[in-house]
């Protein structure tokens, strides 16, 4: 924790963030004056039922969408004044994305995948600097042997990888991920969590929207959410670790097979 | 603007679907091909004529003695003993005038090296091979002193030539037309059949005036052919002639006609004018059915990729990066397509005139107006569906199932 107290900039911060969807007569308040610091070097899982405003609020912190109201700091950038290509630039340099449905484009190979972000930079990139940030990017999911795969060749945690690879490429300040374990099982979302343990372990600032507690508690951080408001924010205490689980659903997997 | 990054990422998307991409520049090849394969064909014949109206001589004007009317009877060219060497003479002193030749024309069967044939004899003056364009093979076109003393010389065509002298040089041989013995002076160059179909190198020429004494005892020229100083001129010659024959004949009634090499032409430019005319309308319906086969899938293939554009903004992808990128896609399909065609339609025309035996032009001024109006349709098509993908919004078209 002493840590985090001399980092002095948040990655995030926002201030009494509001979201208001004009939808017909009556006005749907998503998030109403949520305020939240996010350090460098954090791992949060931010948390609620449908409904809570989570998504909204992941679109706002991911610069997606623009609040209605209130301030929000990325990095020190103001984010909510900023107009369209000012947002699709700060999403560019600023933050990777992870999602549920890992969205890949289909009939491409993980390389040209993860290649892509880059391809919209501001400054343009050397093919061969595009490549090897690329396989840079995938060896650190341990999927660089799997480069010239397409999509429908790789398992759900090998695509689920190559989305993370590609929201590492432009080295970002923040790894945005929306249910990242969500369309996976609960073995592959063991694997996956390890994944984001790794990085987070590298230094990287993971925010991270799921509704299963128990990937949760693989995160440093917990905040949920109630109807638009922060209803708790908690340090997690007794915090999983991705590779001991795993080790030890092998080791219950042997068992079985030893004994049948 | 990301120009480079774009490239790419079209290439990308149009190698993913290749048949589609295919299919979609279906409709551009097809129109573009049809379209240059009948440009070629056309101007092919186009260019055949051109040739053999230039074979004639330009700026040429034939005077023929005669005319379609006269004095309530009806006859045509060269049916009036009218035209005299004094006309011919005459006319030489016009401005504008740079040679003539009064021409008189018979049939007669010839003799040489124990061979006979039956061709055209033409008296002609010295300017005849100038006027006619016509040059020489073999030795030299009799002179203006061959005229004025009524020389037995002849120079003959290469169909006589080849008829009567097999295998050998004919200069200094002598023929005999109507068994008076002519030294052949020269060959003439061959020049083919003329539009109407004749051999233009069956013929001997032989000067006017031993023509008219020795071979026939005519008086009358059957026409004078007279080169202008360029094509500018040509009308202001005709309307002289006609104002000069007209006084000399003394009579009301023209009794003679003037044509120019000139009429053929324009004739034939607005011929195939009109044909340029009926080429660009077929073209240009051709290139809106490609154009609209292209914007319709361009509009699919947006709504079918709305999760592939939402993520590439969610990436960092620009609204102008996105529409780019689609215009890209469109105008690399329809320049592609378009090329194909072009090269469709020349590998097309070329066939069918190696088969049909007819001559291909395809001039580079279409091949152009081709490529660059396919650029342009793939434009103005891709335009709204690029527009419409710009526009979305990342957060629905990544959540679009």
């Amino acid at each position: 924790m002493i840590r985090f107290a001399v980092q002095t900039q948040p990655v995030i911060k926002l201030a009494a963030i509001r979201k208001v969807y004009h939808t017909g007569e009556v006005d749907v308040h998503a998030v109403r004056g949520i305020s939240l610091d996010i350090f460098p070097g954090e791992f949060v899982a931010i948390m609620g039922s449908s409904g809570s405003g989570k998504s909204t609020l992941m679109n706002m912190i991911g610069a997606l969408d623009r609040p209605s109201g209130g301030s929000y700091l990325l990095d020190g950038i103001d984010v909510s004044t900023l107009d369209r290509d000012a947002l699709a630039d700060v999403r560019n340099e600023k933050i990777g994305f992870v999602f549920q449905g890992f969205n890949l484009l289909s009939r491409t190979s993980a390389l040209e995948n993860v290649e892509m972000p880059m391809l919209y930079n501001r400054h343009r990139i050397p093919s061969r600097e595009q490549q090897e940030r690329a396989i840079n990017a995938l060896n650190l999911v341990g999927l660089g042997q799997r480069a010239d795969h397409h999509p429908n060749q790789l398992s759900g945690g090998q695509q689920q990888r190559v989305a993370i690879a590609r929201a590492l490429v432009n080295k970002p300040s923040l790894l945005l991920a929306d249910e990242p374990t969500g369309n996976l099982d609960s073995q592959t979302s063991i694997e996956i969590m390890g994944v984001f343990q790794k990085l987070n372990d590298q230094g990287i600032t993971i925010i991270m929207v799921t509704h299963e507690l128990d990937i949760a508690r693989y995160t440093r951080r917990n905040v949920i959410l109630r109807d638009g408001n922060i209803i708790s924010d908690t340090m997690v205490a007794s915090r999983l670790n991705a590779e001991k689980e795993l080790q030890q659903l092998r080791e219950a997997q042997q068992a079985v097979k030893l004994t049948s | 603007m990301r120009i480079f990054a774009s490239l790419k990422i079209a290439r990308r998307a149009l190698l993913r679907n290749k048949m589609r991409s295919l299919l979609t520049m279906l409709g551009i090849i097809i129109g573009v091909g049809a379209v240059i394969g009948s440009v070629s064909l056309t101007s092919g014949a186009t260019k055949q004529i051109e040739d053999q109206v230039n074979s004639m001589g330009e700026s040429v004007i034939t005077v023929f003695s005669g005319n379609q009317t006269m004095g309530g009877m009806r006859g045509g060219w060269g049916s009036a003993p009218t035209m005299t060497v004094g006309d011919a003479q005459a006319i030489a002193g016009l401005k504008y005038v740079v040679a003539i030749s009064p021409e008189v024309r018979d049939r007669a069967q010839v003799l040489a090296n124990g061979l006979n044939w039956n061709t055209q004899v033409m008296g002609e003056s010295p300017d005849y091979s100038k006027i006619r364009n016509w040059s020489l093979s073999h030795g030299t076109m009799f002179s203006d002193q061959d005229v004025r003393s009524l020389a037995k010389s002849a120079v003959i065509g290469q169909t006589v030539s080849d008829e009567l002298f097999p295998n050998e040089n004919p200069v200094g041989q002598t023929i005999r037309i109507r068994n008076l013995p002519f030294l052949i002076v020269g060959v003439l160059a061959p020049k083919g059949f003329n539009l109407y179909g004749q051999d233009q190198d069956d013929t001997i020429i032989i000067p006017y005036t031993s023509h008219m004494h020795r071979i026939t005892t005519r008086t009358f020229l059957n026409d004078i052919l007279v080169e202008a100083s360029d094509d500018k001129t040509i009308t202001t010659v005709q309307d002289e002639i006609t104002d000069l024959l007209l006084t000399r004949h003394r009579s009301k009634e023209q009794d003679f006609t003037v044509r120019s090499q000139l009429e053929l032409m324009q004739a034939r430019t607005e011929a195939s004018r009109s044909m340029g005319f009926l080429l660009a309308g077929v073209a240009a319906v051709s290139l809106i059915v490609g154009g609209i086969g292209i914007m319709n899938i361009m509009l699919v293939s947006v709504t079918e990729r709305t999760r592939e554009i939402g993520i590439r903004m969610a990436v960092g992808a620009r609204a102008a990066d996105i529409l780019v990128q689609f215009l890209i896609e469109a105008v690399t399909l329809s320049a592609i397509g378009g090329s194909i065609g072009i090269a469709g339609g020349i590998g097309f025309s070329t066939m069918v005139g190696y088969l049909k035996d007819l001559p291909t032009v395809t001039p580079t001024f279409w091949i152009a107006i081709a490529f660059v109006s396919s650029a342009v349709i793939g434009i103005i098509s891709g335009f709204y569906p690029a527009w419409k993908a710009s526009k979305l919004d990342p957060i629905d078209a990544l959540h679009y199932e």
